[in-house]
């Protein structure tokens, strides 16, 4: 067991727990005692439901090999789209997904909502930072040859989320429905319809028809909030389970120190 | 990997996952700090930077720069670089669909046993010059501009009315956004549209104005222009007709 106690906040004599002396009568005499009983209660009752407390040991306690901080990497990006996830709630709050109301929405936003200018910096820039740190994390991966046996299928999952990122960027981008967004997605859409195969289904399917219409910023729109969140949800969840059930890598050039009994 | 291998990798894997820390503290401790500096990151950025808001957006509106998020230039680029337009699909379909196909695939391609960057030197180098090229694609694609002005003399048979005409045509041209794909004389990028400097001696004024309704994509039709301000329409074919 690791020393927790220095991870923890200096706590008052009177509020730590004694243990109970043999022989002592076990009912709880003060109020506090009390509260530790229907506390102690209270979990017992919901893990003996949820049959959680044996998978969260596991999961907070099983060892890691000894690692750099190129490793935090992973959850910095998970972090940086969380922080997405919550500013993008606020935004989708005051946002208004149709043609004539979605420019005029987001000037009002901007320029009056208290603190909108903020959020709407911290959603356009957590995407940039998002971007960012999911290349550094692959960069990582690879120059460290974690993408080997066995954990080849957490690489192709990793492969979805950046394109998932990159799709979250694209759509997210049309929103504001400023000049620079509207004939960047047009040209971004264009590009698309040149696709093998797929890109012209592809553009069409964006643009919700064969032209740019009063509907493709409503697609976008679901696109980017309903759609690809969800998906990066799930294949986060995928990715985070196989990290758990393989383990982290080891840095290659960490070798065991003392030789394995061969 | 042959079993050998993959049995004194896990064998090495788990004697080094033993002598490891435990993932509470040791990683979360890591990982809090890290998302301290990502959030410090985000609002500090947020309160410099902002979030600027453009004009409205303006379908019939002529005075546009199509300019992708910054992270989209290096696709954007490729398209400048491949100028000729047979080898258009190969930077649109091409490059990208090969590049993603050979990264879904990586690790089923790359099965050697070796992890240290420095014993796997065709990696590390295909790596280390991907990075290059990626970021040498971006940085070109933040430094092209995209000027909205054409510096132009009139050709010198011009008088009166058609004078005024290319003239009028010149701003139009040069607002709707077409030097940021197209080289006219000195002016604009070359590429990812053809060069436009002699377009009127390969296609009759008909034919150009019929590429501006019905472009090939990706350029974005004028089909809008023409139909709210044919004026400006009719202007912006009698420059690009002078073009010989």
């Amino acid at each position: 067991m690791p020393d927790l106690k220095k991870f923890l906040p200096p706590i008052p004599d009177s509020l730590k727990l004694q243990p109970r002396r043999a022989g002592t009568n076990p009912e709880p005499e003060t109020a506090l005692d009390n509260a530790q009983e229907a506390g102690k209660h209270a979990a017992g009752w919901i893990d003996e439901r949820l049959q959680l407390s044996g998978a969260v040991r596991w999961a907070l306690f099983r060892k890691v090999p000894r690692h750099d901080w190129t490793y935090t990497l992973g959850f910095s990006v998970m972090f940086a789209f969380l922080s997405q996830a919550v500013t993008g709630v606020f935004l989708a709050t005051a946002y208004d997904p149709s043609t004539t109301n979605a420019y005029e929405s987001i000037r009002q936003m901007t320029n009056e909502a208290f603190l909108g200018q903020f959020l709407r910096g911290m959603h356009r820039w957590g995407s940039t930072v998002m971007v960012i740190l999911v290349f550094l994390h692959m960069a990582q991966t690879f120059f460290y040859g974690a993408y080997k046996y066995p954990r080849e299928l957490n690489w192709v999952i990793g492969v979805v989320l950046l394109v998932l990122t990159m799709a979250m960027s694209f759509t997210g981008y049309l929103l504001p429905f400023d000049q620079r967004s509207y004939w960047a997605t047009i040209v971004g859409v264009n590009i698309n319809g040149t696709g093998p195969i797929v890109g012209p289904y592809l553009s069409d399917f964006l643009r919700a028809g064969p032209e740019f219409g009063a509907t493709t910023l409503s697609r976008f729109y679901a696109i980017h909030m309903l759609l690809v969140p969800g998906a990066i949800g799930a294949m986060v969840g995928a990715h985070l389970w196989l990290v758990m059930r393989l383990g982290t890598t080891s840095p290659p050039w960490n070798k065991p120190r003392k030789k394995a009994d061969a | 990997m042959n079993r050998a291998e993959k049995e004194e990798y896990l064998r090495e894997y788990g004697q080094l996952k033993a002598e490891g820390e435990p993932f509470f503290p040791y990683s979360v401790a890591k990982d809090s700090i890290i998302a301290v500096v990502v959030m410090a990151i985000i609002i500090t950025m947020s309160i410099v930077l902002g979030a600027e808001l453009g004009p409205k957006a303006d379908p019939t509106s002529t005075t546009y720069v199509p300019r992708p998020e910054w992270y989209f230039f290096f696709l954007f680029e490729l398209l400048r670089i491949i100028k000729p337009p047979e080898l258009v699909p190969l930077a649109t379909i091409g490059v990208p669909t090969i590049g993603l196909i050979l990264l879904f695939l990586l690790p089923f391609y790359d099965r050697g046993a070796e992890r240290h960057p420095l014993r796997r030197p065709v990696a590390t180098t295909a790596g280390i010059m991907v990075i290059f090229a990626m970021g040498y694609l971006t940085y070109m694609g933040a430094a092209a501009g995209s000027p909205n002005e054409i510096e132009m003399k009139a050709p010198s048979t011009l008088t009166g009315v058609a004078l005024v005409e290319w003239e009028k045509g010149k701003t139009v041209v040069g607002q709707s956004g077409c030097l940021a794909c197209h080289k006219i004389g000195e002016n604009g990028n070359d590429g990812p549209g053809p060069q436009l400097t002699h377009v009127a001696s390969k296609l009759p004024a008909q034919a150009i104005a019929q590429t501006l309704r019905n472009p090939t994509s990706p350029m974005p039709s004028f089909k809008n222009l023409e139909e709210q301000s044919p004026e400006k329409f009719r202007a912006m074919v009698s420059f690009l007709g002078q073009l010989n």
